[in-house]
């Protein structure tokens, strides 16, 4: 079997728990057997049981404790079961862990994770399926992270999580999705269609946070840019295949891993060739990342940005019934139906 | 000097920084907000004292008796609620965000005490044997987040005291309008000892919390401190909503200064005021001098 997006975040939270003995796991349900409510601490806490942390239903008092381990030289990753609990962490995400290290001017640091699954699709209903992520962008002093897909070189979603745990001195909010734990990585035997680029916005000095660029390997340059992070990139790329293959529509794909801060460089770089983008997210439309990035292209590309979409879900709590959760949410027939629309405008 | 003079000099160190703010708010030369410890030396100076040197404080708004009593320099503090590049933290945090040393204070009501046991806990697993003090108020105890943290420290055995300033009013609002039941009660509930004392001596303050602290130590699991204290001042600058007179009769009775000077030779006495004197004088003379916090670098 091949392994999947679930696999590799599991195998780097083991490696990150072998690597260093300041690493400690938290969170509910992490103990084997259970090994977690969607497996990603497996086999943690039979190979680290003193540092995998069984704890009680207690979002908010664990993310503060996170932050005292983490300010106390340990370096703890915290999991939270779904990511719409991430609304309990808001007091210790907002007005203490981002805020410790630059009000203490520069004086403590922060090394610590906070991984959660965001994303719907599954039929669980307006509390256990939403994409949070869009309300801890632009939080100053948090990093937040959506790992993608992809095996490429020695890049994967258990590096990223691996290193970050790591190495980072500032807390990071790490955001996983549903869907995304049983995809198979794709490594560039299976990405065949494509050629691959793996760049780094230039504020990103140590090549931490990667962008993966996707184009049709053969084809003519791309006419639209197509940018998504999560699952919904993986949907991006889809219908960036089909529409190639089937209607000789030519996208670029780029897929950000770091969402916040917030630095594009590779995106905008793509769109001032196409001039046209297809923002798509699984969070709700307005005020959202989509915004955000077509705000910061406009202000890049000026009158070379020809035209924006966004694709998002729809401004509702999500549904459990699957008909009405198909319609809230944006599928891949969504994305490949707005490129025709943008095809044809642009013919 | 005796041990009840120290007691005394830091008491007063504390009385005489929280005066002069509150005097010098009136006339601009501090900004934003503050709350002052006036009346409450007692806890700071009585439990602050207990700790050992790797011993590690988390507090609240009402810091500012607690970074004193830590040994926390009168200048710096002076100049980060002046807004001051030679501020604790550079006038980055102002009078209720500070870190110095193993201290660290937040604005926001609650969210310490998670922090205070996460601490606590990674002291635990270094082995460190340092233990953590929280300090929150009563109307803290209107935050369910503490509960949780109550629940894990018992839970996890956490090296953690927990000291409860009771001055019986929150901001404006009375204990009794905000708070149901007994507070040493929910410590009880969640297994960790919880001693409760009414008294502005310092002495009994420091005998008691001298012996929890070694419990924590030497246990390795939480205490309760909880201290029925009084607050002279506003809640913050010019918010008091109590009668004058209810005021005098509070300092008149629970005033902890006070208390200690009658036990001290009054030639001790009035030496230590000078000397506290001098040094709030010149801290606050000199920090006034230092230049603005800027934003060099820092963005």
């Amino acid at each position: 079997m091949k392994p999947t997006v679930l696999d590799s975040l599991n195998q780097g939270l083991l490696a990150a728990l072998q690597a260093d003995p300041a690493v400690h796991l938290l969170g509910e349900d992490i103990l084997d057997p259970y090994g977690g409510a969607f497996k990603v601490t497996r086999g943690c806490s039979t190979a680290f049981p003193d540092r995998v942390i069984p704890t009680p239903i207690s979002e908010a008092g664990l993310a503060g404790v996170t932050a005292g381990m983490a300010l106390r030289g340990l370096k703890p990753v915290l999991e939270i079961m779904f990511g719409d609990f991430t609304t309990l962490l808001a007091d210790q995400l907002i007005n203490h862990i981002s805020k410790f290290r630059w009000m203490y001017n520069d004086s403590v640091s922060l090394p610590l994770v906070i991984r959660t699954p965001m994303g719907g699709r599954r039929g669980y209903g307006p509390t256990h399926s939403q994409s949070l992520e869009k309300l801890f962008l632009g939080v100053p002093g948090l990093t937040v992270l959506a790992p993608a897909n992809f095996s490429i070189g020695e890049d994967s979603p258990g590096r990223l999580l691996k290193n970050t745990i790591l190495n980072t001195d500032s807390p990071v909010l790490f955001i996983e999705n549903k869907l995304q734990y049983l995809q198979p990585l794709l490594t560039l035997e299976e990405l065949s269609d494509f050629d691959v680029d793996v760049r780094y916005d230039p504020g990103d000095t140590h090549q931490q946070f990667p962008f993966y660029v996707l184009r049709i390997k053969g084809a003519p340059q791309a006419s639209i840019s197509i940018s998504a992070y999560g699952y919904s990139a993986e949907m991006a790329r889809q219908a960036q295949l089909k529409l190639a293959f089937e209607e000789e529509i030519f996208c670029e794909l780029i897929v950000p891993t770091r969402l916040s801060p917030f630095a594009l460089q590779p995106l905008v770089d793509s769109v001032s060739r196409t001039g046209r983008v297809l923002l798509v997210e699984e969070g709700t439309r307005s005020l959202g990342w989509g915004a955000e990035v077509a705000a910061l292209l406009a202000e890049a590309l000026g009158d070379k940005l020809k035209q924006v979409k966004r694709l998002a879900a729809l401004e509702t709590p999500v549904p459990a019934a699957v008909s009405l959760e198909k319609v809230m949410l944006p599928q891949q027939e969504d994305i490949e139906n707005l490129l025709r629309k943008m095809s044809a405008q642009n013919a | 000097m005796t041990l009840e003079e120290e007691y005394l000099r830091d008491m007063l160190r504390i009385r005489r920084f929280e005066e002069t703010v509150l005097e010098e708010f009136k006339r601009g030369v501090f900004s934003g907000t503050t709350h002052t410890s006036l009346g409450q030396e007692a806890n700071a100076v009585g439990v602050i004292r207990q700790m050992l040197a790797d011993d590690i404080i988390l507090t609240n708004h009402r810091c500012h008796g607690h970074f004193l009593a830590y040994g926390g320099d009168m200048r710096a503090l002076f100049a980060e609620l002046m807004g001051r590049q030679t501020g604790v933290c550079a006038g980055r945090g102002g009078s209720q965000h500070i870190h110095w040393k193993n201290l660290y204070s937040n604005g926001v009501q609650g969210g310490i005490v998670p922090i205070a046991v996460g601490m606590a806990l990674a002291e635990k697993q270094k082995k460190s044997e340092a233990a953590v003090t929280v300090f929150i108020g009563d109307g803290t105890f209107g935050e369910g987040v503490i509960y949780e943290a109550f629940n894990m420290a018992s839970l996890w055995s956490a090296p953690l005291l927990i000291v409860v300033e009771n001055n019986h009013i929150a901001q404006t609002t009375p204990t009794d309008f905000a708070l149901a039941g007994d507070m040493r009660m929910r410590f009880q509930a969640f297994g960790i000892p919880a001693l409760e004392l009414d008294t502005s001596d310092v002495m009994e303050i420091a005998g008691n919390a001298f012996q929890l602290m070694r419990e924590v130590h030497e246990d390795y699991s939480p205490r309760t401190l909880i201290l029925n204290t009084q607050r002279f001042g506003p809640h913050s600058k010019g918010d008091d909503t109590r009668p004058e007179e209810v005021v005098a009769l509070l300092k008149e009775q629970r005033d902890p200064i006070t208390l200690m000077e009658k036990r001290l030779p009054s030639v001790s006495v009035s030496t230590l005021r000078a000397e506290v004197e001098q040094e709030v004088k010149a801290a606050f003379k000199t920090a006034l001098a230092d230049p603005a916090a800027n934003m060099e670098g820092r963005a």
